[in-house]
């Protein structure tokens, strides 16, 4: 089997898992909805505000929501000892890694994909903006990257389910500064320029943490 | 290097309350700059020792190791809290507020809860072994964050006297006192590690005794 297939075939078992408890998504999409509407109420917003906070609040919902689910993926394979049945499979620590990636990866975008337009609907804003969906692209890629890297480190220690969020998110500092200042002019209609350099600064953080994860990802999770 | 520590962490205080002459515009408070810098540098040392050492545990699995990376570790959260305690003690005089979300300062607060997180990870860890891997991994990965939280603050927004130290902003009884006072955290930096590993150490050695025995 290629190494693709390999990757493929542990992704494809998260999916599995996914369609037949629907564990996952449905509790972290409504868990992302409710952040959404908390902050409304918190804020009151008023029109001349929106433009401003809004991309907070919408990567706010991102960030906690990717938070629980990357926390989920982990945990189940705590259950039942699964962890150690992926372990004894014949493939390399990286492909465990990339394949488990690819599937909080898929996770995070399937809630994307259906918070962001009730967000944008809910502040009327256009709907179908094709920019944003490259930068949540981008930005859930490096969430995902740190984030199995650390759920599978979590996982094994007490207070797991604190554990995760207090690592995670200091971390991901760059990626939401960066997701919030490109967000902006998108929803304003400015120029790319404006977006530009957030973008490359996603990237770059994907492209290092892509590397330095699954070279020590090994290491996390030998027994 | 006890008797050097001591020796040069008082020429510093004498030289920082005595001998510096005070700066003309914002005052006596200006003084704090000489621990705040020295702190500040010693923090970032310590969590590239711990990066380096998190890589030698990784590569060779030895106990010391790893002890002299946890324990820079612990130094460095202690200085950097420092450097957040000094830092807007001097701020509030200078600038009229305690905190702004500049790039150095983010930055060391980003480091600061990376590092505690590095810390409680290690404690709450099922077993010591573990404890040392996970930290190893997070003391490697978190040291690279650095650069790039630095980089994406500074684009974001900036306001902290930088490269004063570069344009011949110091006089040179300044500079003489901040390079003493350097000098004098560093060693003590020193001390504190080689103390604190060895207890780390020491400790192992006495929980494996403990084990031998209840075999």
């Amino acid at each position: 089997m290629s190494t693709f297939l390999k990757i493929f075939a542990i992704f494809w078992k998260d999916m599995l898992t996914e369609f037949r408890t629907r564990e996952i998504i449905i509790s972290v999409l409504v868990f992302a909805l409710l952040v959404l509407v908390i902050f409304s109420f918190a804020f009151s917003l008023g029109a001349d505000e929106i433009e401003t906070i809004a991309p907070g609040i919408l990567w706010v919902a991102l960030t906690f929501g990717g938070v629980i689910g990357l926390n989920r993926t982990f945990a189940l394979e705590k259950e039942n000892s699964r962890i150690e049945g992926l372990m004894l499979c014949p493939v390399s620590r990286a492909v465990i890694y990339w394949g488990k990636l690819a599937g909080s990866f898929t996770f995070m975008l399937v809630i994307a994909v259906i918070v962001t337009p009730i967000f944008l609907a809910l502040f009327n804003l256009p709907v179908f903006l094709p920019r944003l969906a490259l930068i949540i692209v981008l930005a859930l890629t490096g969430f995902a990257s740190i984030g199995t890297l650390f759920s599978a480190l979590t996982v094994n220690t007490r207070a797991r389910d604190i554990m995760l969020p207090i690592l995670f998110l200091p971390f991901v500092v760059p990626v939401i500064i960066a997701a919030v200042k490109a967000t902006g002019p998108v929803l304003t209609g400015g120029p790319w320029s404006d977006m530009l350099t957030w973008l490359q600064i996603i990237i770059a953080f994907d492209i290092i943490y892509l590397t330095a994860s699954s070279l020590v990802f090994d290491f996390v999770v030998e027994e | 290097m006890l008797g050097l520590g001591f020796v040069l962490m008082m020429a510093a205080l004498f030289m920082v309350f005595v001998y510096v002459p005070t700066e003309k515009n914002t005052g006596v408070v200006q003084r704090i700059f000489y621990f705040h810098v020295p702190v500040a540098w010693v923090s970032f040392l310590a969590f590239f020792i711990t990066f380096i050492f998190s890589i030698l545990y990784l590569w060779k699995r030895e106990t010391k190791w790893d002890s002299i990376a946890c324990a820079s570790a612990e130094i460095g959260v202690i200085f950097t809290t420092l450097v957040l305690i000094t830092g807007p003690i001097w701020a509030k005089p200078a600038w009229g507020i305690w905190w702004t979300w500049d790039a150095r300062l983010t930055t060391s607060l980003v480091l600061w809860l990376i590092y505690i997180a590095y810390l409680l990870v290690r404690s709450l860890a099922s077993e010591p072994s573990q404890g040392a891997r996970y930290g190893a991994v997070i003391g490697i990965v978190g040291f690279i964050d650095v650069p790039i939280v630095f980089l994406t603050v500074n684009l974001w927004r900036t306001q902290h006297p930088s490269t004063i130290i570069f344009e011949g902003g110091l006089t040179t009884p300044m500079l003489i006192t901040l390079m003493v006072c350097l000098a004098a955290f560093t060693v003590l930096y020193v001390l504190m590690l080689v103390q604190s590993a060895d207890i780390k150490l020491l400790k192992d050695k006495i929980s494996k005794l403990k084990s031998t025995i209840q075999e």
